[in-house]
């Protein structure tokens, strides 16, 4: 399928997603939906740097949450429109990538594994120790009543996510298609080759981690108008960290697709999971799939499928 | 003859370990060397250091008239300088015809002057698989190849980058006498049809001997012979060093 | 008065150091040594520490002993999980794929270890109590913590025993040798992946005592290892990635500069400065103070 007929189907996807929600889904349903459409675009983010070229980011919370605390200072200082408010919060997380990326990635990938959780911590201690943001206690956003065209603001921020979906998807799925895409296959398989061949392996890193940091961050902003009430421990909560390795993982981190099935899938088991059981049995199930998956069914569910369609031509 | 690559005093340690002791050496355009030595000798240490793959702590590396401190790999790369690996080194999730067209799109389209369209680059590739003889084995994955097969992949993808100089570590090891001939042939050809210098690192002394037209011998991370092959091998060092 | 706040705060950070030292002492096996990204590590140290709060609350042992009774069952949990992992990852060759997958497996495993204590205990903060856990002894103007003082002793003696192990009995320097050349250990006739999996079980093993040690030092919560993370591979990568001896130095030096932080800075930025320790080494000298 060409790009352009791509982004259409993606768009009318979506749209229709939106539509039905409006007419058969109740508040309820915004809610849990949005959560799991944030989850598309930070799995989508998470594969382009871990799953494209192999450089796992363990601290991917810390994106998120720059994201978050990004809206909250604009939030404070110069209420802005919330699109506004994401590019920025994209551009804010995009350049924590671009910093952190420049000082490990030279290193091998364990090293930088280990360096986003270390980065992880060390922002989530400035972040409590700024009290303009709230620090440790945490501050309110104020959300507004409702907004022209769409009602009610929840379904207004699910429109924004869904939007955010359909740009990482399409981003994406360009990128694996792309020179880009195949500099970042050549890092994933073997990065002396890469180099040896003349692909400039820092610079792509570079801007792999910058992209994926942003997404995560663009992803990250609306969240205070969603929860209204942010805590760091609440934009830095461990989950995000975890759920943005599982579901591309368990989804199948060769492509767009995997990411997407991972987010839809886990995402909607832990909202019902979080409801009917409890939300830390939820995330202990989460842990237990990832290591299960990775163990057993290391190309995720993608892969399944591929083995699945194997058997079945023959 | 000009000189295309002039390594001046190369040092390079591991720790305690000195790998490589003052080297220096010289390679004119267009010429056939044969670089050999026992295992362990720094071979691999040196080609690494020229390509850019370690950085070396003393001496200098000239190549093309320009100096090589600092410059990181895949600079020296689009710069003309080539190298196989020991070990194949596919990229292993693309087809055989992809790993071609990397070294295609991230070297000869980075180098100033006309972009190649992507017609040509296919084009280019399915020579380049021709001139190897994988025509047949475009759409494989390298996983699926043969040992001969991959390394003559791994040639094909250092020929992509349509290099001055390429160093071919070992390409031979493993293959047996009529692959390895044929890739002597192969390498025989770039050189005497494209001008391509070509270093080549080799245990195969029959190789060696059919392809150098000047032989250096390493030992221990020292050079201590340069010249004529036939007086090369019967300088009674190397001898005692390397063939006795 | 500032004097009398620095010296304290320097040995302080001395005896916490010590303490760190156990903590990392089994990371220094397994990253170190084996080049296994354990990144669960600290999560089995609170795993110790809990089973520890557990065989003391119910049958009222003391911590310490209860450590060394239980370093045979986590022996056998070290040696199973090398198992999984072998099987899954070492075994499939490295590639960026495996090593993306190996990291993703020690993750889950921090992860289900931390919210599995969780489920199990809670979130409150739990404790023991020892005859050496109260008192503090004072000489001059510096004061010595039992609660600090007995762990950094046992750490360090802890230290002194795997040292002596790994350099001077058989196994010991096998497993140094596996790490540098796996070859040659078959050719004698070793196998690599029973001695790689003894390694990794004593270093899981280690974690049993250093889960005493730290409730010994403080009440323990289940995310109590997150912090552990920054600090026990700052340790690690600035000790030199396997010099048991460089790991020492490190962990001292940086319990210093916590204390000194904690102590002038305040507490609350304690987390920080392991984690941007960590990051700095890695930026300026990835290969440590006594690195190979």
């Amino acid at each position: 399928m060409r790009s352009p007929t791509f982004f259409v189907v993606v768009v009318a996807v979506a749209v229709l997603v939106f539509v039905a929600a409006r007419l058969f889904g109740s508040d309820y349903a915004f809610f849990a939906g949005y959560v799991v459409l944030q989850y598309v675009v930070i799995a989508t983010a998470w594969n382009i740097l871990g799953g494209y070229t192999g450089y796992v980011n363990f601290g991917s919370s810390a994106f998120f949450a720059m994201g978050a605390y990004t809206a909250v200072v604009l939030y404070k200082t110069s209420p802005l429109p919330l699109p506004a408010v994401v590019l920025i919060g994209g551009i804010v997380s995009g350049i924590v990538g671009l910093g952190m990326g420049y000082l490990t990635l030279r290193l091998r990938g364990a090293f930088f594994a280990i360096a986003t959780l270390a980065m992880l911590v060390v922002l989530e201690t400035v972040i409590v120790n700024w009290d303009y943001v709230g620090g440790g206690r945490g501050t309110y956003v104020i959300r507004p009543q409702s907004v022209a065209l769409f009602g009610d603001y929840i379904q207004y921020l699910v429109a924004i996510m869904l939007t955010l979906c359909v740009v990482a998807i399409v981003a994406a799925r360009l990128i694996e298609r792309s020179q880009l895409g195949y500099g970042f296959a050549t890092i994933r398989d073997d990065e002396l080759a890469a180099e040896a061949s003349g692909v400039p392996t820092l610079r792509l890193k570079l801007i792999a981690t910058t992209l994926s940091g942003a997404f995560m961050g663009m992803a990250g902003a609306p969240f205070p108008y969603y929860i209204t009430y942010i805590q760091p421990s609440s934009a830095f909560a461990l989950d995000y960290s975890v759920n943005a390795i599982a579901m591309p993982m368990i989804g199948g981190t060769t492509s767009w697709l995997g990411p997407l099935i991972g987010a839809v899938l886990l995402g909607t088991l832990q909202q019902t999971a979080s409801v009917t059981l409890s939300p830390t049995v939820n995330l202990f199930i989460v842990g237990v799939l990832l290591i299960v998956f990775v163990v057993m069914a290391p190309d995720g569910i993608l892969g399944l499928g591929r083995v699945v369609q194997t058997w079945w031509r023959k | 003859m000009s000189e295309l690559l002039t390594i001046d005093s190369l040092s390079k340690h591991f720790g305690g370990f000195v790998a490589l002791d003052r080297v220096s050496l010289a390679v004119n355009a267009g010429e056939r060397v044969g670089l050999i030595g026992p295992n362990g000798s720094g071979k691999s240490t040196l080609v690494n250091c020229i390509c850019g793959a370690l950085q070396n702590e003393d001496g200098t590396v000239h190549f093309d008239g320009r100096r090589m401190d600092g410059l990181l790999a895949h600079q020296r790369t689009r710069l003309g300088l080539a190298r196989t690996f020991q070990l194949p080194r596919p990229f292993v999730s693309v087809t055989v015809a992809e790993n071609l067209r990397i070294p295609l799109l991230y070297t000869v389209n980075a180098r100033p002057g006309a972009r190649l369209a992507d017609a040509a680059i296919e084009r280019r590739c399915e020579d380049l698989l021709s001139l190897v003889g994988l025509a047949g084995k475009a759409a494989e994955r390298p996983t699926n190849l043969t040992q001969i097969e991959m390394r003559k992949l791994e040639l094909a993808r250092a020929m992509a980058t349509e290099p001055k100089l390429l160093i071919a570590d070992e390409a031979m090891a493993g293959l047996s006498h009529s692959e390895v001939d044929e890739i002597v042939g192969l390498l025989l050809r770039l050189n005497t049809e494209q001008g391509i210098t070509i270093i080549l690192i080799e245990h195969i002394m029959s190789a060696v001997m059919r392809f150098s037209q000047r032989l250096i011998v390493l030992v221990s991370g020292e050079k201590i012979a340069d010249g004529a092959p036939k007086e090369v091998v019967s300088n009674p060092d190397v001898e005692r060093a390397y063939l006795g | 008065m500032f004097y009398e706040l620095l010296i304290n705060a320097i040995v302080a950070g001395v005896l916490l150091g010590g303490f760190y030292v156990a903590v990392t002492l089994g990371l220094s096996i397994s990253f170190g040594i084996l080049d296994i990204v354990n990144i669960a590590h600290p999560a089995f140290v609170v795993l110790g520490a809990y089973v520890v709060f557990v065989l003391h609350s119910e049958f009222g042992l003391d911590p310490i002993l209860a450590s060394v009774l239980m370093t045979p069952l986590f022996y056998a949990l070290g040696a199973a999980i090398y198992q999984t992992y072998f099987i899954s990852f070492e075994r499939r060759g490295q590639s960026a794929q495996t090593a993306l997958r190996g990291l993703a497996f020690f993750f889950g495993l921090l992860f289900v270890t931390e919210v599995g204590l969780i489920l199990v205990f809670g979130v409150d903060y739990r404790f023991v109590s020892a005859p050496y856990i109260g008192p503090t002894l004072r000489l001059g103007a510096i004061d010595f913590p039992m609660r600090l003082v007995v762990p950094c002793v046992m750490s360090l003696a802890l230290f002194a025993a795997l040292q002596l192990f790994l350099s001077r009995t058989f196994m010991g320097r096998a497993i140094m040798a596996v790490s540098q050349d796996a070859l040659a250990l078959r050719l004698m006739g070793a196998s690599p992946t029973r001695i790689k999996r003894i390694a990794f079980a004593i270093s899981i093993a280690t974690a049993s005592m250093a889960g005493a040690f730290l409730i010994i030092i403080q009440p323990i919560e289940p995310s109590a290892g997150r912090v552990f993370i920054g600090r026990a591979f700052a340790i690690c990568v600035l000790g030199g990635m396997g010099s048991l001896p460089g790991t020492v130095i490190a962990g001292m030096l940086l319990g210093v500069f916590e204390s000194l932080t904690a102590t002038f800075g305040g507490p609350s930025w304690a987390p920080a400065v392991s984690f941007g320790f960590l990051l700095l080494t890695l930026a300026v000298r990835p290969t440590g103070l006594l690195g190979r």
